[in-house]
């Protein structure tokens, strides 16, 4: 019933040796035609035959991306029974995402989670016994990719978005309120301003849109948080990994008292570092909060980094940590080595045979010295290891998050100019307001929310209207 | 002691503007109706505002005509002044206004009313709904019984009951029990609903005071005159039988001396000292409402209205008020025009029970009780054009319902009718609900030009439209159609005939060959201009060129609608089944399983504008349909 085209990253997320790009839909092999060359640059996929696979390059425009295996599986015997591409490609998380973005900008969209399955199923594809399994995938993912795009959604960007929805919100209403009492609200020259708020929204679009090529929205990585008791060298560690001074590190225990978050790459594997205040009792209300979101942060990680003051007995404030830890993936440091130690990796395994936690998550035991700079080599590289035996992966939702909202920005931006086409065209001014509720609503989608009644309510509460 | 006992077809509880519609629609399609009313003199009895149409309102009027409703033609018989507002903006937010004699309004549909076939007038107020329970367990209406004891027996029974169910006039301290205008209220039939399992709430409305016109001073204001060429509302009125002497409006404003009483009174507004319980809207505020919220505003436009021809009264448009009598006469009196203003009847709000239209289906039949529809205020909406529109659908369905026919649903991609009945069925309404065109994500397919074009089959499948009109619109169609891909396909040389025409225009000469349509995509010229370089047309009716005209002027736009409603009905038309048991599904979250229980959605279209029922929940419901269902359709 669907006739949209769709695409995705159909294998998993890491540095693997190969990637698969999946297309599905009525135009998936003229999408692939616009991006894919031959050797001999002749070559139309649209005139090769089904279940046929061909050598050749993935540009965007000029820019070569990638070296490629294009197989080509038409309608109706194919997984989804539709038109289908796969372009194998070289496994890099890079190229893969590179390659996706190319597709999407040459006419698919981001496949919802489960869509492949669901369109399978829906096309008579696959079985009745299957059907449970996509009901749930498509429950779980959902649940996930909202979760993921509201909750990492960082605040200044979420502040912009809502700012500029407000800005258009008003400006649509107005409108409707005009067009609705005409002889109450006048709108003569009325267009010209709001081509001026227009070009305004535009621009702080734009602006998203070209930091969202650099940053990303979301940040995309691996979660990783520090935990250990105060002034056990967690910041240290950070300031370490970032180059630069970013925690206040002193000796005086507990300075960070909120959380500290810093995005890295380490031999190219992006980190989400949170530096969590020291996990202590403790009175002091700033200092509980910071301790009550550590909590949080930690059950929500991926990767905990537990950094543990060799030189002072392990104690109560210790026990509380490592009952965090539960069997997630772990490395433990034995920091201070510069100072006399006093714990050991014996001394550690206890504590946590005596917690009964599982400790199948812990990776490795590190003796490091933040202060001097020593074992963090050996950090490192366990990092990347982990990475690349798939012990840890980073979740492929906030990458699809990400690019929809990038989807979502430039159908803003394109609304918007067409509401600046209509202006110059003279057009009247009900149909502004058709295109600027797209925009409004494109908006909305990256912050999770409808349009519902907004409009509205907008009306009523702004504009005086009626008998 | 014997009782009265009839029995007919349909049973109509109310003859305002919903009851009249239902009634009229129930007796053309041959059915033997009876209309009860509380008073025979107040049928389609106006107690607000002078006037029928308006932004919205006026595509309403348009929709019901060509479905074969009364309203439009009734008004182009009885109006006074008549206005096509918006007309400088697009032709999607055209809308008529008239401004009625509102007594003659009444007489005129009472004498239709009076003059249809198998339909009988019963001046009575309905105490009870009858009902029994069938083999399956649910509910079914058997007719109504009166307040003397007589009973109706009926297979279907539509309540249009207005503001009457439990009425409250309130005017300051003064609290009457009273519908509208001092009218009898109806005071058992709401229990009898609440017995049948149905859900009351409370609103409130309110309407200004009027004016004696011989006290008023209308040099102060401005004149407000109505359009010099008018236009009907009905496809079926004559253009030329519309052009009358017209009556003017009055304009006028408050002033910060008029806000600095209501200021000072407003512990005596019965809304503000907390005496009014029910929700009053956002979008017919009165003067009190006005002042609080908009405070920054120091004056409010005061619209002096006839309210017909042979009375002397004024309609006070813009003040409506439940302020005390004394209080009310001194803020009027603020008004420039208004210093030695005589009040005639007191602005007062009102408040009465209606029903939480969630418990209806888009056909306004009840989901619980088979063989009972309603219309009109009593599903929590206001205004005339509104009421009218519901009347006529529930009438309709009410009508097929007792001929054992299918039930007619019209969608949002098809009228404001559609989009006014979704949003009470499915949305939740905490006010009244007054259309607006801003409700309609398709309006610029649903223009008051196009109401027939859009509307005239459904009728026709009703029965209330005749076969010469419905084989009018077939050819209308095509002739359209024709003309649009002529001119799509005329080519136009850049020759010297074409340039100077288009230097005559003040438009841009063209640089190569192009064709007509093309050139009418500028807004500087239109169908009618372009005749001096298309010898070759055809003479077209009127109707027909204005068709050609917007759908070729604004084809773009039109263009990405109707890619929108293609969207939108393919799951639209995806029916969910009655029998469907949400519990088994298993994946179904339980809000959004207790949402669709609730609801009852008859299609996944429906189901998806439920709040609280996701993207993931419909792509789950899809599955289980096909899982389940699917066979069934290959039997």
């Amino acid at each position: 019933m669907n006739t949209e085209t769709i695409a995705a990253i159909a294998t998993a997320m890491t540095n693997s040796g190969i990637g698969i790009i999946r297309i599905s839909g009525e135009d998936a092999v003229s999408v692939v035609d616009k991006i894919y060359r031959s050797k001999n640059k002749i070559k139309k996929l649209s005139n090769c035959k089904s279940h046929t696979i061909h050598y050749g390059f993935i540009y965007d425009g000029d820019e070569l991306i990638d070296e490629v295996m294009v197989a080509i599986m038409k309608a109706p015997n194919s997984f989804t029974t539709e038109d289908s591409v796969e372009i194998d490609c070289h496994g890099g998380v890079l190229v893969m995402n590179r390659i996706l973005e190319t597709v999407i900008k040459n006419g698919a969209r981001i496949a919802e989670p489960g869509e492949f399955t669901k369109r399978a199923f829906l096309n008579g594809r696959i079985d009745l016994s299957k059907a449970e399994a996509v009901l749930d995938i498509i429950h779980a993912k959902n649940e996930y990719a909202l979760k993921s795009s509201i909750n990492q959604l960082n605040g200044t960007l979420s502040n912009k978005i809502s700012s500029i929805r407000e800005k258009i919100i008003f400006e649509i209403a107005f409108i409707e309120s005009a067009l609705d009492d005409p002889e109450h609200i006048s709108i003569d020259g009325y267009s010209e301003k709001l081509k001026v708020t227009i070009l305004d929204c535009s621009e702080k679009i734009d602006k998203l849109i070209t930091s969202s090529d650099n940053g990303k929205i979301l940040k995309e990585g691996i979660n990783t948080v520090i935990l250990g008791k105060p002034n056990a060298g967690k910041s240290s560690l950070l300031n370490l990994l970032v180059g630069e001074e970013k925690a206040i590190v002193t000796n005086i225990a507990g300075t960070t008292r909120d959380i500290l978050e810093e995005s890295i790459k380490l031999h190219g594997i992006g980190l989400n570092i949170i530096d969590t205040a020291g996990i202590r009792k403790t009175e002091d209300v700033v200092e509980k909060i910071g301790v009550q979101k550590a909590v949080k942060y930690a059950s929500d990680a991926d990767l905990l980094i537990y950094v543990v003051d060799s030189s002072v007995l392990l104690d109560e404030s210790d026990k509380d940590i490592i009952s965090m830890l539960k069997e997630k993936k772990t490395i433990i440091l034995l920091n201070k080595t510069d100072l006399d130690s006093v714990v050991t990796e014996d001394s550690i395994l206890e504590e946590l045979i005596k917690g009964s936690v599982n400790s199948s998550g812990i990776t490795k035991i590190i003796k490091t010295s933040t202060k001097e700079n020593i074992g963090i080599d050996i950090f490192e590289d366990t990092i990347k290891e982990m990475f690349f035996h798939g012990e840890l992966s980073f979740n492929d939702e906030i990458f699809i998050t990400n690019m929809r909202h990038k989807e979502a920005l430039i159908d803003t931006l394109n609304s918007l100019k067409m509401v600046l086409k209509s202006i110059d065209d003279d057009m009247p001014e009900d149909f502004y307001s058709i295109d600027l509720m797209s925009a409004y609503a494109s908006l909305g989608y990256i912050i999770g929310e409808e349009v519902g009644e907004d409009l509205v309510n907008e009306i009523f509460s702004k504009f005086c209207m009626g008998k | 002691m014997s009782e009265i006992r009839e029995k007919v077809d349909v049973c109509i509880v109310g003859a305002g503007h919903a009851g009249c519609e239902a009634a009229l629609a129930c007796a053309r399609m041959g059915l033997e109706t009876v209309i009860f009313t509380v008073s025979v003199d107040s049928i389609a009895f106006m107690p607000c505002n002078p006037n029928i149409g308006g932004s919205s309102k006026g595509h309403l009027v348009r929709e019901i005509d060509a479905l074969g409703g009364e309203m439009g033609k009734n008004i182009d018989k009885t109006f006074i002044q008549s206005k096509m507002l918006n007309i400088s903006k697009g032709p999607a937010v055209h809308s008529l206004r008239a401004q009625a004699d509102k007594m003659n309004y009444s007489r005129t549909m009472r004498q239709v009313l009076e003059n249809t076939d198998h339909l009988t007038i019963k001046q009575a107020e309905v105490c009870e709904l009858l009902a029994t329970t069938d083999y399956s367990g649910k509910k079914v209406i058997t007719g109504v019984k009166l307040f003397t004891g007589a009973i109706y027996e009926a297979k279907a029974v539509v309540l249009c009951t207005g503001t009457y169910l439990k009425a409250r006039c309130l005017c300051g301290e003064a609290i009457t029990h009273t519908g509208p205008n001092g009218l009898q209220p109806a005071n058992y039939l709401t229990d009898s609903l609440k017995s049948l399992g149905i859900d009351i709430r409370r609103f409130k409305t309110g309407t200004p005071a009027r004016m004696d016109k011989r006290s008023i001073d209308f040099s102060k204001m401005e004149e407000q005159f109505g359009d010099k060429v008018v236009v009907p509302f009905s496809f079926s009125t004559n253009p030329e039988d519309v052009q009358i002497d017209q009556i003017s409006c009055w304009l006028t404003y408050t002033n910060e001396e008029t806000h600095e009483i209501i200021r000072n009174n407003l512990d005596r507004s019965p809304i503000y000292a907390g005496v009014i319980e029910g929700t009053g809207p956002r979008y017919c505020p009165s003067i009190e409402d006005k002042v609080v919220k908009f405070s920054d505003k120091n004056r409010h436009q005061v619209f002096l209205e006839p309210e017909g021809l042979y009375t002397n009264e004024m309609y006070v448009g813009g003040m409506s008020s439940s302020l005390p009598e004394d209080v009310q006469l001194a803020m009027y009196r603020t008004v420039p025009g208004l210093e030695n203003c005589k009040i005639v009847r007191n602005a007062y709000a009102i408040e009465y029970d209606c029903i939480n239209p969630n418990q209806l289906y888009p056909t306004l039949g009840f989901k619980e009780i088979e063989g009972l529809y309603s219309g009109g205020q009593l599903n929590g909406s206001s205004g005339y054009e509104e009421a009218a529109a519901q009347g006529l659908i529930a009438g309709i369905n009410a009508g097929l319902f007792a001929q054992s026919k299918e039930q007619i649903i019209i969608d949002r991609s098809e009228g404001y009718i559609g989009v006014l009945i979704d949003d009470l069925v499915l949305k939740e309404n905490l006010e009244p609900y007054r259309m607006m065109t801003s409700r309609a994500e398709y309006r610029l397919l649903l223009r008051q030009d196009n109401a027939d074009l859009r509307l005239r089959k459904k009728g026709f499948q009703a029965g209330l439209v005749s076969k010469e009109q419905y084989e009018y619109i077939i050819s209308k169609e095509e002739l359209i159609q024709k003309e649009v891909f002529r001119l799509q396909n005329k080519l136009i040389g850049a020759n010297k005939n074409t340039q100077d025409f288009l230097e005559k225009c003040n438009s841009a000469s063209l640089k190569t060959g192009t064709n007509l349509s093309e050139l009418m995509c500028r807004p500087e010229l239109n169908y009618e201009l372009l005749a001096e370089i298309d010898p070759e047309r055809e003479c077209l009716p009127f109707d027909v060129i204005e068709q050609v005209n917007i759908n070729i002027k604004y084809d773009g736009y039109i263009a990405r609608q109707l890619k929108q409603v293609e969207q939108f009905k393919k799951i639209e038309n995806k029916k969910i089944p009655e029998d469907i048991d949400y519990k088994k599904i298993g994946s179904l979250r339980i809000e959004a399983r207790q949402k669709l229980i609730l609801h009852k959605p008859v299609s996944v279209g429906h189901a998806s504008r439920i709040s609280g029922v996701t993207p993931a929940d419909i792509s789950v419901l899809l599955i289980y349909l096909e899982q389940n269902y699917a066979k069934d359709r290959e039997k």
